[in-house]
């Protein structure tokens, strides 16, 4: 697995496909909404949220939120207060079988902004066929799924993109060396469908309303390849 | 009274029938006796005197909460059942009238039929004084004043009347004082005295509250006609089987389709919707379902309903099967947008439902916030299908993205004396406090709380790894409010 070698801001709109962040390799086609799954990268940590509610569009539709109850427990419930601007439709259901059906249905309604599910842990019911069938439908509809998971996560998932995400610690208080400063995730991004996996350093700029992904390996952006006619006049 | 007692028997045990039990309502200088049970009336407690002058004489009063909302509904939906015996009947505030003229015979004479509702009421579980007189007047007084079941004919009205109190005119308290103090205690005194002297008196009083009116009224000589409610229409599909089958569902697209169709030329949008079937043995078996916005669309109601007949029991089959809208809402003809697109939020309305009807009405909810200090306060739920909730929540500090409800408690390994522990365990893992901000002091709310709660010092928490807790303590050393304080993990920044 390489990183990706340049660093990049991407600038979060007000436009649905703000979920397709870092696209470093650019295919040209048009931003698709699908189906992708962010892993926590250890127990209860909330950098996964903030990387999901991070990347969704901002609409004044509601997003819908399902949660089990084995993740209500392990993980708590996302909290209203701290959401800005993001009008939640929950569902609470005490299994992972009725989380999937309630993300299938609301992956097939257009007034939704998004859909986020969170399972615990590997249920059977969770399998390749399930995610298929749930990305088959985000692609379809054209709203973007995430599936949030926590806990250990084995087999395999038909997500388009899949992110584990972690906590680093933070970034300098401006005006308290004691205290944490602004958040910052390692994202890595270890499965994708026509694009290179990378690890990043991910920081969220409320002002901006953009994510900074810097490389882990700290290098500078590579030098633009002017393809052959450069080399052959080289 | 009798509501209360089956609602109560229901959840605890009844007080015993030698003890007086009154209903409070507020008054305007406190609760007053809305209702008394028979131990009550057997020591002379009246209905309207206040409950503490009450308590202070009969020790032993138990006092209830009285429902006076719910009494309303229940007498509403009992004057619509009441129907069975005459078609015009109107719910008042303390009573049921009906208009049996015409209808007696059919049960047997007015007797006859006064022992049926009697009978009939009984068996749901409420006493019923009843009147029958020949003015709506004369039967509201004879009910609440007269003695139980008196049947009175056009022709003796005037005699029956007479011996009753000036007060069964349902007059205003500031008149019936008036009367008596007149010396008019009956209402065959009020008849005796000449007309002209109390249209003189009561010349200024309005049509309702005028003794002269109501005597009239009462007595026969202007008319008094009833306005029954007209009862809602009924929204009913049905389909018959020519032989028994078991398997619901081939059968509600048509049922569906044809209740749309009704709905549809009424205009009108179900809000709640009930399947039947009928099966062969006798029995019967319904579901219902509810929906966030009127709707008639027929194939919402299909997808509604198919979740729903799952675990119905069809037994060796039915023969008939309704579907029917409980409750409908005016619903005009919409209009899709211009570039063919659907409504979104019909859309949005429409997956509420499936999810309510699928997964429960009380799981599925909108965020709804609440004044308070505590932080598991502030969020509260709504229900879907109660409607959404406006407005947005204001919190001047920084909170976590992740809360624990409850907190869950944390083991101190090596505490400082100012700020959070150095090393502390929560959850079988030993974390190692690097940064942390704080503290944020949250009070309790004395207004709502307990008495002894404690106050609680809020910290953001920074670990080796990078992750941020929101960890609180509960209490200061020396407060007097119980031992040491404690340490919580309430939420996880993100």
């Amino acid at each position: 697995m390489s990183d990706s070698s340049y660093g990049q801001l991407v600038k979060l709109g007000d436009k649905r496909g703000v979920a397709d962040v870092p696209r470093p390799d650019a295919c040209g086609g048009r931003a698709h909404a699908v189906l992708k799954d962010a892993l926590s990268a250890r127990p209860f940590d909330a950098a996964v949220t903030a990387f999901v509610l991070a990347c969704l569009p901002r609409s004044k539709m509601p997003v819908l939120w399902v949660q089990d109850r084995a993740s209500r427990l392990e993980n708590g419930r996302v909290y209203g207060p701290a959401l800005k601007g993001i009008r939640l439709l929950r569902v609470e259901v005490s299994h992972a079988r009725d989380v999937l059906w309630a993300m299938e249905e609301g992956a097939g309604c257009a007034g939704l902004a998004a859909v986020v599910g969170e399972v615990h842990g590997a249920p059977p019911v969770l399998d390749f066929t399930a995610t298929k069938r749930l990305a088959m439908r985000a692609e379809t509809s054209g709203v973007p799924v995430w599936l949030i998971r926590s806990g250990t996560v084995e087999g395999l998932s038909a997500a388009r993109e899949r992110w584990r995400v972690g906590s680093l610690p933070s970034q300098v208080h401006p005006y308290n060396a004691a205290a944490p400063g602004a958040p910052v995730w390692e994202a890595e991004l270890f499965r994708a469908r026509g694009r290179s996996p990378g690890v990043w350093e991910v920081t969220y700029e409320g002002g901006q309303n953009s994510l900074r992904f810097l490389p882990r390996s700290g290098d500078g952006p590579l030098e633009e390849d002017h393809g052959a006619a450069a080399h052959a006049a080289g | 009274m009798d509501r209360w007692r089956r609602i109560t028997a229901q959840q605890r045990t009844l007080p015993d029938e030698a003890v007086p039990v009154v209903l409070a309502r507020q008054g305007p200088h406190g609760p007053v006796v809305h209702a008394v049970n028979a131990a009550g009336v057997a020591r002379g407690i009246a209905s309207g005197a206040r409950v503490v002058d009450v308590q202070a004489i009969h020790p032993d009063l138990h006092v209830e909460q009285a429902d006076i909302e719910g009494d309303q509904t229940l007498l509403k939906r009992v004057a619509l059942w009441a129907r069975r015996w005459c078609p015009w009947t109107v719910a008042e505030h303390d009573g049921i009238l009906m208009d049996v003229r015409g209808a007696a015979h059919l049960f047997g004479g007015e007797a006859q039929m006064l022992r049926d509702m009697h009978a009939r009421f009984a068996m749901q579980g409420l006493r019923a004084r009843l009147a029958l007189g020949p003015t709506r007047g004369a039967a509201q007084m004879l009910a609440r004043f007269g003695a139980q079941g008196v049947i009175c004919g056009a022709d003796d009205v005037a005699e029956v009347l007479a011996p009753l109190p000036v007060a069964a005119l349902r007059l205003p308290r500031a008149t019936v004082i008036l009367l008596e103090r007149l010396g008019l205690r009956t209402v065959g005194a009020l008849a005796d005295v000449p007309r002209v002297g109390l249209m003189r008196r009561f010349a200024g009083a309005a049509e309702a509250v005028n003794p002269l009116v109501l005597l009239d009224r009462a007595l026969g000589r202007s008319a008094d006609p009833l306005d029954a409610p007209a009862e809602g229409g009924r929204w009913l599909a049905r389909v018959r089987m020519a032989e028994p089958v078991v398997d619901p569902v081939p059968w509600l697209e048509g049922l569906a389709e044809d209740l749309a169709a009704q709905l549809a030329q009424a205009e009108q949008g179900a809000r709640r919707l009930r399947v039947t079937i009928y099966r062969v043995d006798g029995e019967w078996r319904s579901r219902d379902v509810a929906t966030a916005q009127a709707s008639r669309d027929a194939l919402h109601f299909v997808r509604l309903v198919t979740g729903k007949l799952d675990g119905i029991d069809a037994g060796f089959g039915f023969d008939l099967m309704t579907l029917e809208a409980l409750r409908v809402e005016p619903l005009v003809l919409r209009q899709d947008r211009l570039d063919g697109g659907r409504d979104a939020g019909a859309d949005v309305a429409a997956l509420l439902d499936r999810l309510a009807a699928k997964l429960g009405p009380s799981r599925v909810t909108w965020d709804a916030w609440v004044q308070s200090h505590k932080p598991e306060r502030v969020e509260a739920r709504v229900p879907v299908l109660a409607g959404p909730v406006q407005g947005a929540v204001e919190v001047a500090r920084e909170r976590p993205l992740r809360l624990f409800d409850p907190a869950e408690e944390v083991a101190v390994l090596y505490a400082v004396p100012e700020g959070p522990p150095a090393r502390f365990s929560w959850r079988r893992v030993t974390f190692l406090m690097v940064r942390f901000e704080g503290p944020e002091r949250i009070a309790p709310e004395w207004w709502r709380d307990r008495a002894g709660t404690r106050l609680r010092d809020y910290y953001k928490v920074e670990v080796t790894d990078g992750r941020r807790l929101w960890l609180f303590r509960e209490g200061v050393v020396g407060d007097a409010r119980g031992g040491d304080p404690r340490w919580f993990v309430q939420g996880v920044f993100g």
